[in-house]
């Protein structure tokens, strides 16, 4: 057994020794990308980690039992996730480490780290390590540590990712052998472990090349030449993602006969990096803080430039918009300032799915979400009035949210979406 | 339209099925598009079965024939899944229907069971349902007529009788009870809340749904409660100023839906009426629910275990006809129902009373006191009375009694008498959830229910009548179901589509029953108590109030701790019971309590005021005795009983009035500046007065902040579950352009002052970026010059430096200008901060000189303000305590790591504050939570450990639009109490 060795402020750190002999659990959010993410972290130090796809009822009166009820949803699914694992016996508790991403702005999910040791004190198990997986230097850690080389490899990995579930969102309601997407996806996905083990694919050249293979095997899967309509989601990035928290809105909406349009987590990236950029310039600060942000985001637009490129290349598929057209959106909405929680981005989100002629969106949210009542539900009559034929649902998501609620609510949007069709 | 009318759809019946929360209707119209048959059922939760019932009537018309039929509403979904019949979604066969019948509809406000919808016909087609947290409309009705013991009929008919409209909140039936309650236990009349609920009811879906876009001139009213209620039509047209050829209620307006989905039947697939019959009825069985839990008992054996180790908890019964001595009465005026209990020398009981209040618990204590001196002859003797409960103070004068105590005491004498070594008492009532824990034989720390979660009690009583069952029977049903439903934990509200849910899915009204009692307990221990286990309760835990009655309940509760508690038989008149051995306490030689002969005279009126004397607007009820004794109720303050405000200093009303001082200097040079008054101008006052008067500006503050201003601005708050501070800020701004303001400054500001107490100094997301949402939602602020830039006090020589640009950039004004205006801004943003301290200081020695006790609320800056906190500071004020503000202490505490992330700067002086709280004996906190504050699950908790861990006591007060002054009052006495017990080293 690990000795537990604190830092000063009395948290308990990851050591060295843990890295070796502890498994490592994370909640599933993003199951494609968070795969190779895991392989990439896997190479890197020899750990073992483990994405918990748990989805029982369990997980959620787990949360409920241990966070504050009026918390935000992702809060209570992610820990009581974690939490049932821990306690659930298939894990050794001496030798279980738990991750769990940490934003660090002005947005309470900043606080779940936070939460989540509380409330492994209340079950009585703060002897687990809790690993802050973050892009501010917050909470080191001896036996984990992000290396800059490493966020890059991360920003590859998920590149690949988003590439692969929005072009694979493009195939799937129409594939004319039920499945083949997803086992392409599988298939590239394993692909490309495979490669990173070898230290490929991991550069802009490869990934390019790399890239081009993917959209030319997806455009080689056998479609129909249906009309389907297009609902974009958009949201508080969890329940946004993770179907655990928007109760398989996916497949919902696969099921009711449309395409779901998922915007990728690539603009994330860059929105959280533009932040502090923006920051400098409207409050002040370091200027080489200001450099090293412009630097990085930079790196970021130019993979999404590559990805773009290629899907314009091959021709079959709509590729993303630019992360410039998402910021050219926006103005006349929010400012740049706006940052927390998705600020502005949610906003910019859905501007660019009207303006590429998905007019049907859901707006997801946990209930009580902050950010959101100005970036989502703040946003709309705004955008109802200038674009009068868009067709924006916002859904609340908590453990007390009925799916019968949440499922009319998305009918009667569906049924608008058809409607407008007609049109 | 009239295509729709046409049956082109080769079948010879269409047939629409509406199934919503509590009925299923159905229309058949015949080849003519002409109504065949129609039906309009209550389903009590048997969906399938109903809808069977329906058309096997219709089966004189429908046998043999070939029919088409669609099925809509939100429990509908599940049955057309099972039995394979097409769905449309309601708000389209709504629409349909209006769209063939009425074409020059412009909009549709339909209420439903538990859905409001509003579908806008001008222009692009636009629909609106209220959101997940909005209650129902009818279902809230229903609720309330339940509360005020009459039928829904009667209560429409004496809406029509109103003197008077009370405002209610309609936004849950939890919300709103809250509110009635309080006017019925002072005697408010029964006609004007019934017009009030239907007010409120229209408030709600106007302000709610609309959201700014108008209604135009021709509305249909659609629904059940709006086809059958009259008064509530009333409230209707008079609210949105219509006439009768533009307020259209068309025949057949409660099953629309259903005709509409008729109407949308052409196309589809003819079938058998048979064939669909036989489909639906096989459906009744194919319910699948997967979501349960393990039964309450497994046997009778076990059930008679468990009523035989109740009962054993029972004091001594005492005949009243042979007794013959002193007696002691007690009597718990609760929300909503009434408990009298007289006791005699050594706690034997000799009488009990437990009844609903009917709304005027007076007139029930009156009636039952008649009787006790009836059954008392000569033989007995009232030594001493005792009243506790919501209609305290009203019973205390009513019937002249010798004290009053609040609840929790009450509760804890009543526990104290059957286990002496009781450490938890948890109390649910109709209303009310109490726990409290007990250290060292006093009160040690108190959870009352938030606003969002009471009415436990009394919430299955209505669900169980809205399912045709009294209560009783009701929650018998449940316990020896194989699988109660799991109907999560959340609050009340979220139980009703829970529910739906259920029915859907096919559950059993016992199996719901069960699963409404665990989802009560674990209401009570995770959400209320946020117990993480049975250990953070206690070893001896005493169970009490109306609600453990329920055998349901309690088992859940000792399944749900896995441990054995006490209920006392009298678990239902505890709180009497507790009244009455306080009355004993007493020992007097004399009660004071009208004699049977003063009964005889007994006179009992009441009137509804409105208290003019300040912004609060208390409405209040006179209540008028014989003999000229007069009450006053529902006030916060004693101003309206004729005497000045309590004379005991008050932090948060010397800063508000501070606050108010700053106004601007008419005939500036460079014209009017507006700055809305709320959320971070509650902070920043000081520095932008200074900095826009120095810039050559009058700067106007929005007015006072008040209901009427939360109601100019209501239409146009896109978010309902925002805290109220933030829906305030849309009035505040239209009231600036009200007063000819054209330029209005309100700055996005992410950041707050860094004061050095935590690790970043944010402010909260609502605060940071509200000016961005009122500027895409308030359209009048087109008209005028909405300044709303990104500024960050918290960096000065950043700030200047921006500022100098934006205000040359804007007004032209000189950088030179606007560096002197800035520093003189900081100067005195300083300088009101340093008033606030000495100010807090100076009444700190006060309260030591005096010996009065101190009570810090600890919130956020906007909560002095009295719209928002309610006078609560006041009514803290009138029970004896001096009241200071978090900030007049938080700085006097250095940096401290804490479990929580602490990055926000009003956060940071919660902490402060509640540490240094703890470091001084003659302290107390009470933490002010705006509902709906997302940051405050976090504080909360924080604050609570940080004051536990020094040994306080902690006290939350969740404040919205809608004051619950009982409640608030509970915890300041209940706080003043426990302290006092503590000093006294226990009860």
């Amino acid at each position: 057994m690990a000795e537990l060795v604190y830092d000063e402020t009395g948290r308990l750190l990851f050591t060295e020794e843990m890295a070796k002999e502890y498994t490592l659990v994370v909640p599933q959010m993003l199951p494609v990308t968070f795969r190779m993410l895991v392989k990439l972290l896997e190479l890197e130090r020899g750990y073992h980690i483990e994405v918990l796809e748990t989805n029982t009822q369990k997980v959620v009166e787990t949360g409920l039992k241990y966070v504050h009820n009026d918390m935000c949803y992702p809060a209570i699914l992610s820990i009581g996730q974690l939490i049932e694992a821990a306690e659930s016996g298939r894990y050794d508790t001496h030798k279980l480490a738990l991750m769990i991403t940490q934003t660090g702005g002005g947005c309470r999910a900043s606080n779940y780290i936070h939460l989540l040791r509380k409330a492994l004190k209340k079950a009585g198990l703060e002897y687990i390590p809790v690993i802050s997986i973050n892009l501010s230097g917050m909470e080191k850690n001896p036996g984990f540590k992000l290396s800059l080389k490493l966020g890059v490899r991360c920003v590859f990995a998920m590149m690949y990712g988003d590439l692969l579930v929005h072009i694979g969102n493009q195939c799937r309601p129409y594939e004319v052998e039920k499945g083949a997407t997803d086992a392409l996806i599988e298939s590239w996905t394993d692909k490309l472990v495979d490669l990173f083990t070898e230290n490929k694919g991991l550069g802009f050249g490869a990934m390019r090349r790399y890239m081009r293979e993917i959209v030319a095997d997806f455009a080689k899967i056998e479609r129909t030449n249906e009309k389907k309509p297009r609902v974009g989601i958009v949201g508080e990035i969890y329940v946004k993602y993770a179907p655990l928290g928007n109760n398989n809105l996916e497949e919902f909406l696969l099921k009711e006969g449309a395409e779901p349009v998922v915007p990728g987590v690539t603009d994330f990236i860059i929105f959280k990096v533009n932040n502090r950029y923006v920051d400098v310039g409207l409050y002040g600060g370091s200027i080489f803080k200001k450099i090293g942000m412009w630097i990085f985001q930079n790196f970021v637009i130019k993979c999404q430039n590559i990805m773009i490129e290629v899907i314009e290349e091959e021709g079959t598929f709509r590729p993303m918009s630019h992360f410039s057209e998402l910021q050219e959106l926006v103005k006349g909405y929010l400012g740049y300032g706006n940052k927390m929680g998705e600020g502005w981005l949610l906003t910019a989100e859905m501007l660019e799915l009207i303006h590429s002629g998905t007019n049907n969106i859901v707006c997801t949210q946990p209930f009580g979400c902050l950010p959101n009542h100005v970036a989502g539900k703040g946003m709309m009559r705004k955008l109802k009035d200038d674009y009068p034929d868009s067709n924006i649902v916002a859904v609340d998501y908590d453990p007390g949210a009925t799916k019968i609620n949440q499922e009319n609510r998305i009918k009667l949007m569906l049924a608008n979406a058809s409607r407008n069709e007609r049109k | 339209m009239t295509d729709a009318i046409n049956n082109t759809s080769k079948a010879d019946y269409r047939i629409g099925i509406d199934i919503g929360s509590t009925t299923v209707k159905v229309i058949i119209l015949d080849e003519k598009g002409e109504i065949l048959f129609r039906s309009y059922e209550r389903h009590f939760s048997k969906v399938r079965e109903k809808t069977a019932e329906v058309l096997e009537r219709a089966k004189p018309i429908l046998a043999g024939k070939t029919i088409v039929l669609l099925i809509t509403g939100s429990a509908g979904l599940g049955v057309s899944k099972s039995a394979d019949i097409p769905f449309i979604q309601e708000v389209f066969a709504t629409a349909k229907a209006v769209e063939t019948y009425i074409p020059e509809t412009d909009s549709v406000i339909e209420l439903g069971g538990e859905d409001a919808k509003i579908i806008f016909f001008n222009g692009s087609l636009e629909e609106r349902m209220n959101g997940s947290c909005a209650g129902g409309t009818g279902a809230f009705i229903d609720q309330m007529a339940t509360l005020l013991n009459v039928s829904v009929q009667e209560l429409d008919r004496m809406s029509a009788d109103f003197e008077k409209i009370y405002p209610i909140a309609s936004r849950c039936g939890v919300f709103a009870k809250t509110d009635i309650q309080p006017i019925l236990n002072q005697g408010g009349r029964k006609e004007d809340i019934a017009a009030s609920i239907y007010q409120a009811v229209v408030d709600q879906t106007i302000a709610g749904l609309t959201q700014g876009r108008a209604l135009g001139k021709t509305i249909v009213f659609l629904g059940g409660p709006l086809y059958y209620y009259k008064g509530l039509r009333a409230r209707f047209k008079e609210t949105l100023n219509l006439d009768d050829d533009h307020a259209i209620f068309p025949e057949n307006g409660d099953c629309f839906a259903a005709l509409g989905a008729a109407l949308s039947t052409n196309g589809f697939e003819p079938q058998k009426y048979e064939d669909i019959c036989a489909r639906i009825k096989e459906s009744v069985s194919d319910a699948v629910i997967t979501n349960t839990m393990p039964p309450l008992f497994e046997s009778e054996a076990e059930y008679a275990e468990f009523l035989s180790r109740h009962n054993k908890n029972a004091p001594p019964k005492t005949d009243i006809s042979k007794y013959a001595g002193d007696a002691y009465l007690g009597i718990d005026a609760g929300s909503t129902t009434t408990k009298l209990v007289v006791i005699d020398k050594d706690g034997g009981i000799l009488y009990t009373y437990y009844g609903s209040n009917r709304g005027n618990p007076v007139q029930i204590v009156f009636e039952e006191l008649k009787k006790i001196y009836a059954a008392a002859e000569d033989r007995i003797k009232i030594r001493g009375a005792a009243v506790t409960g919501y209609g305290e103070e009203l019973i205390k004068n009513a019937f002249n009694l010798d004290a009053g105590l609040v609840e929790t005491v009450a509760h804890f004498r009543a526990a104290r008498h059957f286990n002496p070594d009781v450490d938890f008492i948890i109390d649910i009532g109709g209303q009310d959830m109490k726990c409290f824990k007990i250290r060292n034989g006093a009160v040690d720390s108190i959870f009352l229910n938030e606003a969002c979660s009471s009415g436990c009690g009394s919430f299955i009583e209505t669900f169980a009548r809205a399912l045709g069952y009294e209560i009783e029977e009701f929650s018998k049903l449940g316990l020896f179901v194989k699988h109660p439903v799991n109907l999560g934990s959340r609050c009340t509200v979220f139980m009703n589509s829970s529910v739906k849910q259920a029915q859907r899915d096919g559950a059993s009204v016992a199996d719901i029953s069960a699963g409404l009692s665990i989802s009560i307990v674990k209401n009570a221990v995770y959400k209320v108590i946020r117990a993480g286990s049975a250990d953070d309760l206690g070893q001896n835990i005493v169970v009490q109030g109306g609600t453990f009655k329920n055998d349901a309940v309690l088992r859940a509760f000792e399944q749900e701790l896995k441990r054995n508690v006490t209920r006392p038989t009298i678990a239902g008149i505890s709180g009497a019971y507790g009244a009455a051995l306080h009355a004993k306490d007493l020992q007097l030689a004399e009660s004071s309590i009208l004699t049977e002969a003063q009964l005889a005279d007994f006179i009992h009126k009441a009137k509804p005021i409105t208290c003019k004397l300040c912004t609060n607007h208390c409405s209040l009820t006179v209540n008028t005795f014989d003999n000229g004794r007069r009450f006053v109720s529902g006030n916060r303050c004693s101003r309206p009983l004729g005497k000045e405000k309590s004379a005991l200093p008050n932090l948060a009303r010397y800063k508000y009035d501070k606050l108010l001082s700053y106004h601007g200097v008419e005939g500036a040079p460079r014209g009017k500046i507006g700055l809305p008054f709320g959320l971070n101008t509650y902070e920043n006052l000081p520095f932008w007065h200074t900095f826009f008067t120095r810039l050559g500006f009058e700067v106007v503050l929005s007015p006072e902040s008040s209901r009427a201003i939360y109601r100019l601005g209501q239409h146009t708050i896109p978010s309902d579950t925002v805290c109220y501070p933030a829906k305030l800020m849309h009035g505040h701004v239209l009231e600036l352009m009200n007063a000819g303001v054209d330029t209005i400054f309100y700055p996005c500001m992410p950041y707050n002052f860094d004061e050095g107490l935590g690790d970043n100094n944010f402010n909260c997301p609502v605060v940071a970026y509200y000016p961005e949402l009122l500027a895409a939602n308030v359209k009048e602020l087109k008209k005028v010059r909405y300044l709303y830039p990104y500024f960050g006090l918290h960096r000065k020589d950043d700030f200047i430096k921006r500022a100098a640009k934006y205000f040359k950039d804007e007004f032209g004004i000189p950088k030179r200008e606007t560096k002197k205006a800035a520093e003189a801004a900081y100067a005195e943003y300083e300088a009101y901060k340093d008033e606030i301290r000495k100010k807090g200081a100076e009444y700190i020695n006060y309260a030591r000189e005096n010996g009065k006790k101190i009570l810090v609320m600890a919130g956020r800056p906007y909560h002095i303000d009295p719209e928002i906190g309610h006078g609560i500071d006041e009514l803290a004020v009138s029970y004896g305590f001096v009241l200071i503000t978090e900030d007049a202490v938080s700085y006097l505490m250095d940096k401290e790591p804490r479990k929580v992330l602490n990055q926000w700067t009003y956060h940071s002086r919660l902490y402060a504050a509640a540490r240094y709280v703890t470091t001084q004996a003659d302290m107390q906190l009470m933490q002010l939570v705006s509902f709906g504050c997302g940051t405050d699950a976090v504080t909360t908790d924080e604050v609570r450990e940080i004051l536990e861990a020094g040994d306080k006591i902690y006290t939350q007060i969740k404040i919205d639009e809608i004051s619950n002054l009982g409640a608030i009052t509970i915890r300041i006495r209940s706080l003043m109490a426990a302290v006092e017990a503590r000093e006294r080293g226990g009860f």
